[in-house]
């Protein structure tokens, strides 16, 4: 390592240097062997030279030295690698500045298959070649014959016609005789000799109408060409079928040319077309102007579902909601979901407003809600109570079957215990407020074994013999102690010290 | 406008011979406007303070597979979700798509027509995400549900059977609030749906003739192969014990006012006493 050569210059043999740290490090480090602490120092060392794959086993020698052990395969040592190295570094096939490219090590995969590279092509399948061949072509009338190159297997030329004949479509059209023309044709607007050419046309340029006007002798407009053709066509096809019913089918019988819508269209097109920038403009403003319209519509109708305090970003929400082009549609998210912003409104409606922005919710979800608000004030300690409550009462917490009247009467059983908990904490403040004050007054009141829900308080449903049972011992107790008294406390002994003074007082 | 009405033109349903040209900028002017009139009649109708709920049950049934398990796929397995009686949810549903794992191919499945439901073969437990599409007159909006795949039973008793399913099911209730007239009027008959007491006042349109149900599959459950697993859900169980739990709860409360207000009474007592 070039660091730890303590020479300036690079003249100085690694010999001496070597030796240096030998005598230093030489003893101790002679008992790591061939070790992985070896390898580790020789890595760390590595870190600070470029790392250089063809050069581990270098570096491996470079820290051996270093450290002043005997290297292990001496003489040899440096010659040995190199050689396998060199056959390594050229494969075949490919040069070997490609073969740096993968890092210079073989790929895991082999994927240059040294095989496909020169590969010369399969020569033992059919005999191809290109001759100079003259073919026919059935969509012409007059047989010419023309030459081309064609691609012939095995001695034998393709068959078939020429590929593009069956491109030569064209139009039928409808062939009327003169009697024909007498019985159902005549029109105020158009002489015979002008149908006749213009059918003549129809059938030279395959019902391009707009180059049959071009050329047509008397200027007629297109539309005025194709209503004369689709109406005499039709004509003929209502006359020449056996009933009406059975051409009812075909399009020119179901749906006429109207020469007039089609002239109001194309009017329209044009204009729609021709529309400047600033008419363009004008459109779009009148369009979302349409669309905030309709919009407020909808939210005033939102708003009148929604009986709330005036509360702006409520109405802003219903809009929202009612929205039918909402970009993002929002998913009925479950419980976990905090989107629905039901954290802000307070609960008065039956149903809270967060729902019924929801088109469509699962029951369940609801129940979460109206728990959730309805003990929205609550801390978390009171909620684990609450629910420590109704399993000791044997109610499932989320119900199972979780009908409208079962999530009606798990939400008012929820209710009721939270009622129970403001309760006793009334209760106990009360008497934590009487006893103060008696304490204060100093008169010795006939002993009123307090009873203290401060143990219970917490856990009323433990077991109801005791809760319930107790009563009956509270009420013996009072007959003993003092008539008149009351109590219903449970026989637990009385946590707090003061009573238990008041009772050796009363003695 | 005369623009307008071009437009308008424009979009009439006529087809002719001639070549039709629309612009795709006309043809978007013109359903903006369109859209515009259209918004106006259409679903705008909503029964106010209404809902309509159809109970539902999702969940999972899986047999192990025996002799033919191997260790990737060592147990067959359906999620569905079903109407709670059994009764078709095609009704309301339009489809359901189940996100399995992605290491099934195609973890996206789409289940276009009633019963809902899909088999698979696997090893693993996962969350199937469920979500129901609804018909257009029903809802724009989709619901997510989630269930927990589960192959192997709860109590582990040994051998597992190939007869003995593990089925997991929840049941819910799809509520829609405010409904469509409609949809609503489309569904009230139907025996899927759970039609509360409508409030007073509300005048429903008579219901035209019954919906033509056309030849297609049924789509309830009835009859389903896995029906001896479905699990029964029984309101009565619930409201038994809840009513049982209410009652106790109030007899607490009740309790507890009566103290409240009796040591109300105390301090005046005290206080007397002490003043003599």
């Amino acid at each position: 390592m070039k660091f730890l050569k303590f020479s300036s210059s690079g003249l100085h043999s690694d010999i001496e240097s070597t030796t240096w740290c030998r005598i230093h490090f030489g003893r101790a480090c002679s008992l790591l062997l061939e070790s992985p602490e070896l390898i580790a120092i020789s890595r760390a060392l590595c870190c600070i030279r470029k790392p250089n794959p063809r050069n581990r086993r270098r570096q491996h020698m470079d820290a051996k030295d270093i450290l002043g052990l005997p290297k292990s395969f001496p003489g040899t040592q440096e010659k040995k690698p190199r050689q396998q190295k060199e056959p390594q570094r050229k494969p075949d096939g490919i040069s070997r500045e490609v073969y740096a490219l993968t890092g210079g090590i073989a790929p895991l995969i082999p994927t240059i298959e040294v095989s496909h590279l020169k590969r010369r092509p399969v020569l033992d399948k059919e005999k191809i070649t290109w001759q100079w061949l003259p073919f026919t072509n059935s969509a012409r009338t007059d047989n010419l014959m023309l030459y081309h190159w064609v691609r012939v297997v095995n001695g034998v030329p393709p068959t078939g016609d020429y590929q593009f004949a069956k491109y030569n479509k064209s139009v039928d059209v409808i062939k009327y005789t003169d009697e024909e023309y007498e019985k159902y044709l005549t029109d105020s607007m158009w002489t015979k000799e002008e149908t006749d050419q213009l059918f003549d046309m129809c059938e030279r340029f395959d019902l391009r109408f707009i180059i049959i006007a071009d050329r047509f002798p008397t200027s007629r407009t297109v539309e005025e060409l194709k209503s004369r053709y689709y109406s005499v066509s039709r004509a003929l096809l209502i006359a020449r079928a056996p009933s009406v019913a059975d051409v009812a089918g075909h399009p020119l019988v179901k749906e006429p040319y109207d020469m007039a819508y089609e002239m109001e269209r194309k009017r329209a097109l044009s204009a729609v077309l021709s529309r400047t920038k600033q008419q363009e403009i004008r459109d779009t403003e009148i369009l979302s102007e349409a669309k905030r319209i309709m919009e407020s519509r909808n939210a005033s109708k939102g708003v009148e579902n929604v009986d709330l305090p005036d509360d702006h970003t409520d109405i802003e929400i219903t809009e929202k909601g009612t929205h039918v082009e909402s970009p993002s549609p929002s998913s009925n998210m479950q419980p976990s979901s905090t989107a629905v912003p039901s954290a802000a409104i307070t609960e008065n409606a039956s149903t809270p407003a967060s729902l019924r922005m929801l088109r469509v919710y699962l029951r369940t979800h609801a129940l979460d809600q109206m728990v959730q608000a309805a003990s929205s004030n609550a801390g978390p300690r009171t909620i684990i109570r609450v629910e420590q409550t109704l399993s000791d009462l044997g109610v499932h917490i989320k119900p199972k079957v979780p009908t409208k009247a079962v999530c009606a009467e798990h939400l008012e059983l929820r209710k009721e215990i939270l009622t129970l908990f403001n309760l006793q904490k009334q209760l106990q403040n009360k008497e934590a407020e009487v006893s103060a004050s008696r304490d204060t007054s100093f008169t010795e009141a006939p002993g009123t074994p307090k009873r203290s829900y401060r143990g219970d308080a917490d856990r009323p449903f433990v077991s109801e013999a005791v809760g319930f049972g107790g009563e009956r011992m509270g009420k013996r107790d009072q007959k003993r102690k003092a008539p008149g008294r009351f109590v219903d406390a449970p026989p637990s002994p009385p946590q707090s010290k003061r009573p238990r003074k008041l009772k050796a007082s009363d003695g | 406008m005369s623009d307008r009405k071009s437009l308008g033109l424009l979009m009439k349903k006529k087809s002719s011979p001639s070549s039709p040209l629309v612009g795709s900028e006309v043809a978007r002017a013109s359903r903006a406007w369109l859209g515009f009139f259209g918004q106006n009649q259409g679903q705008s109708k909503r029964l106010k303070d209404v809902e309509i709920s159809f109970p539902i049950v999702y969940g999972t049934i899986s047999f192990w597979l025996g002799k033919k398990a191997s260790e990737y796929n060592s147990h067959k397995w359906t999620v569905y979700v079903r109407g709670a009686t059994n009764e078709d949810l095609g009704v309301i549903v339009k489809r359901v798509v189940f996100q399995l794992h992605p290491s099934f191919n195609n973890p996206t499945r789409i289940v276009e027509s009633p019963p809902f439901e899909l088999s698979e073969s696997g090893w693993g437990e996962f969350e199937i995400a469920i979500t129901l599409f609804f018909h257009n007159d029903v809802c724009d909006k989709q619901l997510d549900l989630y269930h927990q795949l589960k192959l192997y039973p709860e109590e582990d008793n040994g051998p597992q059977s190939t007869k003995k399913p593990v089925v997991i099911e929840t049941y819910d209730e799809i509520v829609f609030f405010e409904p469509s007239e409609a949809f609503f009027l489309r569904v009230q008959n139907h025996p899927a749906a759970m039609v509360p007491r409508l409030p007073a006042g509300l005048n429903l349109p008579p219901p035209g003739p019954p919906e033509l149900v056309l030849e297609k599959k049924r789509g309830d459950t009835k009859d389903h192969p896995l029906v001896q697993c479905f699990m029964n859900f029984s309101e009565a169980d619930e409201l038994l014990k809840l009513a049982a739990a209410r009652q106790q709860v109030q007899a607490h409360i009740v309790k507890l006012r009566r103290q409240l207000s009796m040591i109300d009474g105390l301090p005046q007592q005290s206080k007397a006493a002490s003043g003599q």
